[in-house]
């Protein structure tokens, strides 16, 4: 229970950034893709900056959770066409309604309703990604 | 002060997201979004039929519960944590928004023409959106994650298959962007 309020906690963080930096606005994600402004560059080049220096310093230390387990960084897969292919398709989605799959929430709890629509079919997209797979290039 | 009410700059949106990222893998977790959509297909009984979707969904129940916070984020941040204003968007941008008959740029957070309730009475709009949807978590899972499993904890764990993944997310946004999106709006 408490461990849920403390993730309650980080999600509401979570929720306030993706608001307050502007990183969940369709405007900035379209202007993005333009070229236009370094805004989202600079917030994605800044995270990932700070980003590289905390997990390397993790890696580097075996620095121990808050909880006091060493903390697990699991790679990723060593694929090159399903990045390639899976994240095409997801930059088409992405592009077209402005939302990564975090944001989604983010715009519901901020009252942007119709973006229920858009949750509903990314389970659905999911659920086909996951009876599909079998036969797509991995 | 002034940093709760005003939209924030880049340089404090970035490490912003940077301490999301530290503070879920020093409570053993990883930062990662899209998973959440794998889990819902999984609580909805999906994995009787698709062995993808089987196993124990349990263990990704934080997940569901950041997604909840984020969701209580926004809702604080767009009716507590705002002047009304946001940041300042390209004039290039607004005047070709402006005619592709999407307005708003530089003043609303979203474009209403996309969002607003009203929306749900317009078959089109519902298409794109149901449509943008479907690609987002048919994408997603193919990838293997989205902007914040790859993008920011993958990138950051240096690991090429999200360098991958982060090129082909600006593959399909440059199309949809420039090629798609003029004839889809």
């Amino acid at each position: 229970m408490k461990r849920a309020l403390i993730y309650f906690f980080i999600g509401i963080l979570f929720g306030i950034t993706m608001i307050k930096s502007e990183a969940a606005s369709w405007f900035r994600i379209y202007e993005m893709f333009q070229f236009k402004s370094f805004h989202m560059y600079g917030i994605i080049g800044a995270a990932v900056g700070l980003g590289v220096l905390i997990t390397q310093l993790i890696k580097r230390f075996k620095l121990r959770s808050f909880f006091g387990a060493e903390i697990q960084i699991t790679p990723k897969a060593k694929l090159v066409k399903a990045p390639l292919i899976g994240g095409a398709i997801f930059g088409l989605g992405w592009a077209l309604t402005g939302a990564c799959p975090g944001p989604i929430y983010v715009l519901i709890g901020s009252g942007y309703f119709p973006l229920v629509i858009v949750l509903a079919f990314a389970v659905l997209g999911t659920l086909c990604y996951g009876w599909l797979k079998p036969r797509l290039p991995h | 002060m002034e940093l709760l009410f005003e939209p924030w700059p880049w340089y404090i949106g970035g490490p912003a997201i940077a301490i999301i990222l530290f503070l879920l893998l020093f409570t053993e977790k990883r930062f990662g979004m899209s998973t959440n959509l794998k889990t819902l297909c999984s609580i909805a009984g999906a994995g009787k039929k698709i062995p993808f979707f089987a196993g124990d969904w349990k263990s990704n129940r934080w997940g569901l519960i950041v997604a909840l916070g984020a969701a209580a984020g926004g809702f604080i941040a767009s009716n507590y944590m705002t002047n009304g204003t946001v940041g300042v968007i390209h004039s290039d941008v607004v005047t070709t928004l402006n005619e592709m008959g999407i307005a708003g740029a530089g003043k609303d957070f979203m474009p209403a023409a996309l969002f607003s309730t009203d929306v749900l009475q317009q078959p089109k709009v519902i298409a794109l959106l149901a449509l943008g949807g479907f690609l987002v978590g048919f994408g997603t899972r193919y990838a293997g994650g989205c902007t914040s499993g790859h993008a920011i904890s993958g990138l950051s764990d240096l690991q090429w298959p999200s360098l991958v993944a982060v090129i082909g997310f600006f593959i399909g946004g440059l199309i949809m962007n420039h090629y798609l999106l003029p004839y889809l709006l």
